[in-house]
């Protein structure tokens, strides 16, 4: 029996295998070890599903990072389980699919390494109780889909789309993650379910609705909410496996699930209920407004999963009222509300990717997926016809089809809103079912577009006659998903029952009646039936003009658009970026070196300056001696001169003569072996340059202006001035004790009587091992400088 | 002693930073080299000069002078030998290649 925290791994485990079992087993389609993954995973989740109905929930926590109160806490409990069962059953289903879709040519490792990757993110998304750890898969699942859109990275349509979507998921990733950290603020855990209970008293926070917006940040991003939801159209770049799985019925749903979780500790709050509820509804009509106008049967797809995801997310909007203090939990009236959102949930993801499925064998068998150029495949490809149909349907919120169970009950729920009176929602309520029914047009028109215009009328193109029907491999998982389309219409009761109602529990923790009207398809002749009635009729109306309807589009000019907000101010910020840069980036080393002297002898002195650090004192000085003098001064001297030289021999030899003046000062400082070391080690170098001088021209009298000079000399100057400053001052305000005569026991400790020696050969071993590396990577940097040859290296600079 | 060798080693430093600052890749190597002078001058100053005897173990009691300075120092010679060695090497090449010692006049384009 495998456990939760297990579950969650196994997908990443899976993923770390696939490199070696690609290689080996050549000859199979290396989905079908993929696919024991998500099978495996759905038949655990399966055996959870009797205690779950009962109202027991699972925790197991593995311990991490005690110290930070970081551990693994995988949490299960209804409202994770539908979505644990759609990401492993819709996931079974997709690499099944792709094991025909995807042949031998295409990278395959490549492909479901990174479907695993995301399988097991997305399982860690839904199952984690920490918030820290439930952002780090959120963010995971923004990367692995970011691998998956550019899968066909040689085409730029998928490198946009790929950056676009990362772009946008993680900058709303990041909003949330702030947002759980404000609040960790308020309550001081990072537990959900903690959360839930330690909130109540503290929802006049101040930063209790700045934390709000900043999660629904997150969430409205990841689920493509109007404005943020301009990436999913070109996520549609994607192999179509993966528009199906990620990008209709799992990942875009990751927003959605994070509402859900979120509800219990923000619900009743009225920035909560407007921000999701007004925000869906706008997405909800927007999207399938947009839909219509697209032509390639993917991107209107895109769209209408964009719609669809407002719809749901306008549901919890609704359904958050009910934890409003004035309302009792009792009344069944917006608990409705989430009851029906799960379940749309779940039947979007049945019809959507069944239509995704059945656009991907259109793609696969005909090689394009524009409307303008099928039609009349319904007599060749008569089964992939019957489940575009039925999805379809199910999709325009007809019967005898899931949609429209759960089309009705939104209905409801947006006219129910006006019966609240707080929020002003008595007045400006009617707008909620208005805007419902006229999105609801939009849906069923543009899910007549996907049918007719696709399968029926006459081929537009000749070889769409020689059409043929797809394998029977692929046309399985569509056909299983739209046998469940049609088997949730006649038994919706089976699915409520079982896995939304204890969902709906978990979304309302108090919640204790449990009594939910069962799902009827027939409830007599009432507003939403009526309701459905008209979106029939008028969409029928508006289908017919269709051409005529499409110049409503050209009202919209496209520099105003989203997409050209993102595509200019993206062009904004890498111009901004190449400017700022190439400001201070001059590509001159003196500027480099200003930099950081400057910022050194700022930082330094305003430090010493502001802390009044300095100190000074002779006391414990030893007396200098006659000969240390004449060395001092000499030093000085030689500096000095160094300076004013034009001739670069003078300047190596006198800096030949500070190196071998220094190793006298390291006699006098009875300092043997530094001063051995010292005379041989400046012998060599003094000889190296004395030998690059052979090579490099005669310096050119002119020298730099004088401008340049003096500036160079107060820097020089002020970085020698502070240099001095501290090192006085820590020379006279000793703080802690020397720690050398640790070391002076080292013929003890460690057999030798060099002291110095010892140190280096004994004491801190590894420190000298170490510098022996660097000496030999500075061996090999000088070898392959010498060897370095002039026509491989040079070109790039002679291209002036 | 300790005083006067830090303001060695602070005047060692203003000629260091001055010959970083210029053009000339030779003076800016010269540069490097004068600092680790001043460095190395420094972390003497740092331990003090105070003891009597070099630091090895011998029969007679006497207290030595620090050691932990010196075998830093040892460390930073080698290092700052092999560094200017590299350095030396990198500047007969560049030259080579642009016919230049001018480090302004060495400014790459800019590649777009």
């Amino acid at each position: 029996m495998l456990t939760l925290n297990m579950a969650i791994f196994l997908p990443f485990l899976a993923s770390l295998l696939i490199p070696f079992i690609y290689r080996r087993h050549f000859k199979i389609h290396i989905g079908w070890f993929v696919l024991i993954v998500p099978v495996i995973l759905f038949i655990t989740l399966i055996t959870y599903l009797p205690q779950i109905k009962q109202g027991d929930s699972f925790t197991e926590t593995l311990n991490w990072i005690p110290t930070f109160n970081i551990n693994l806490t995988s949490y299960i409990d209804g409202l994770s389980l539908i979505f644990g069962l759609l990401i492993t059953g819709i996931g079974a289903l997709v690499v099944f699919y792709s094991i025909f879709y995807l042949d031998f040519s295409e990278n395959l490792g490549h492909f479901y390494t990174y479907l695993l990757l995301f399988m097991g993110s997305m399982l860690g998304v839904v199952f984690s109780d920490h918030m820290m750890i439930l952002y780090a898969f959120w963010e995971l699942t923004s990367i692995s889909s970011f691998l998956l859109i550019a899968f066909w990275y040689q085409r730029k349509g998928s490198r946009y789309g790929a950056k676009k979507s990362l772009l946008i998921t993680v900058f709303g990733g990041l909003g949330m993650l702030i947002g759980f950290l404000m609040l960790y603020q308020i309550t001081g855990t990072f537990s959900i379910r903690e959360t839930f209970e330690l909130i109540i008293p503290l929802k006049e926070h101040i930063l209790f609705t700045p934390a709000l917006i900043l999660i629904l940040l997150g969430a409205f991003t990841k689920s493509a909410q109007f404005p943020f939801h301009i990436w999913l159209p070109d996520a549609m770049e994607a192999p179509t496996p993966v528009s199906a799985y990620l990008h209709s019925a799992t990942m875009v749903k990751a927003g959605i699930y994070i509402v859900a979780r979120f509800t219990p500790i923000f619900g009743g709050d009225a920035v909560w209920f407007y921000a999701v509820s007004i925000t869906g509804l706008i997405t909800l009509f927007w999207g399938a407004f947009s839909a219509i106008r697209e032509t390639d049967l993917k991107a209107l797809l895109a769209y209408s999963t964009i719609s669809q995801l407002g719809l749901v997310m306008s549901l919890f909007g609704v359904s958050s009222l009910s934890l409003h203090p004035t309302i009792t939990i009792n009344e069944v009236l917006y608990t409705q509300a989430a009851f029906a959102a799960l379940f749309h949930l779940v039947n979007h993801s049945t019809f959507k990717g069944a239509l995704f499925m059945v656009v991907g064998i259109l793609d696969f068998k005909i090689g394009t997926r524009d409307i303008r150029r099928l039609g009349g495949l319904m007599l060749f490809m008569p089964i992939s016809f019957s489940i575009a149909l039925i999805g379809s349907f199910s999709m325009a919120g007809l019967p005898p089809f899931n949609g429209f169970l759960s089309k009705e009950m939104f209905f409801q729920a947006m006219l129910s809103v006006n019966e609240f009176d707080f929020f002003s929602l008595n007045t400006i309520g009617v707008l909620f079912p208005i805007i419902a029914w006229i999105a609801s047009v939009f849906t069923f028109i543009y899910s007549m577009i996907i049918v007719f215009k696709t399968f029926l009328g006459k081929p537009k193109e000749k070889k769409l006659s020689q059409a043929k029907e797809a394998s029977f491999g692929m046309l399985l998982a569509p056909s299983i998903l739209a046998i469940f389309i049609f088997l949730i219409f006649i038994f919706p009761n089976v699915l409520a029952d079982n896995i939304l109602k204890p969902a709906v529990f978990n979304i309302y923790p108090n919640l204790e009646n449990n009594y939910f009207e069962p799902i009827k398809a027939w409830h007599g002749f009432n507003t939403e039936l009526f309701m459905t009635m008209g979106v029939v009729v008028i969409g029928t109306v508006i289908f017919a003009f269709y051409r005529r309807w499409n110049i409503v589009y050209k009202l919209f000019p496209k520099f105003l658009s989203f997409d050209a907000l993102y595509n200019n101010s993206l062009i904004f910020f890498d111009r901004l970026a190449k400017n700022t840069t190439s400001k201070y980036m001059t590509g001159y080393l003196r500027h480099y070196f200003q930099y950081v002297f400057i910022t050194f002898t700022l930082l330094v002195g305003f430090t010493l300056f502001k802390l009044n650090a300095f100190s000074f004192s002779l006391t414990g000085d030893e007396p200098i001696g006659i000969f240390e003098w004449i060395l001092a001064i000499t030093i000085i001297i030689a500096g000095i001169s160094m300076i004013i030289t034009s001739s670069r021999l003078t300047a190596i030899v006198i800096n030949g003569y500070i190196g071998f003046t220094i190793a006298l000062f390291f006699v006098l400082f009875r300092a043997p072996d530094l001063a051995l070391t010292q005379v041989v080690i400046e012998t060599v170098t003094t000889a190296l340059f004395l030998l690059a001088l052979y090579f490099l021209p005669r310096w050119e009298e002119k020298r730099a202006p004088v401008r340049e000079r003096r500036q160079n000399f107060i820097i020089a100057a002020s970085v020698g001035l502070v240099f001095t400053l501290v090192a006085l001052s820590v020379k006279s305000g000793r703080l802690f004790t020397s720690i050398s005569s640790f070391f002076e026991d080292s013929d003890e400790k460690a057999g030798a009587a060099n002291i110095v020696n010892t140190i280096l050969g004994d004491f801190r071993a590894f420190d000298t091992m170490l510098e022996v590396i660097v000496l030999f990577i500075a061996g090999i940097g000088v070898f392959t400088l010498i060897k370095a040859n002039k026509k491989r290296g040079a070109h790039n600079l002679e291209d002036k | 002693m300790e005083t006067l060798i830090i303001i060695v080693a602070g005047i060692l430093v203003t000629v260091a930073v001055y010959l970083l600052l210029s053009k000339n890749v030779i003076r800016v190597i010269l540069g490097t080299a004068v600092l680790t002078h001043a460095v190395h001058l420094l972390i003497m100053a740092m331990g003090g000069f105070k003891g009597d005897s070099v630091p090895i173990v011998s029969q007679k009691e006497t207290s030595f002078v620090d050691a932990l300075p010196q075998a830093l120092i040892l460390t930073s010679i080698v290092i700052s030998f092999a560094v200017t060695a590299f350095f030396l090497v990198l500047a007969y090449q560049t030259y080579k290649y642009t016919k230049t010692d001018d480090l302004s006049e060495m400014r790459g384009v800019d590649h777009e």
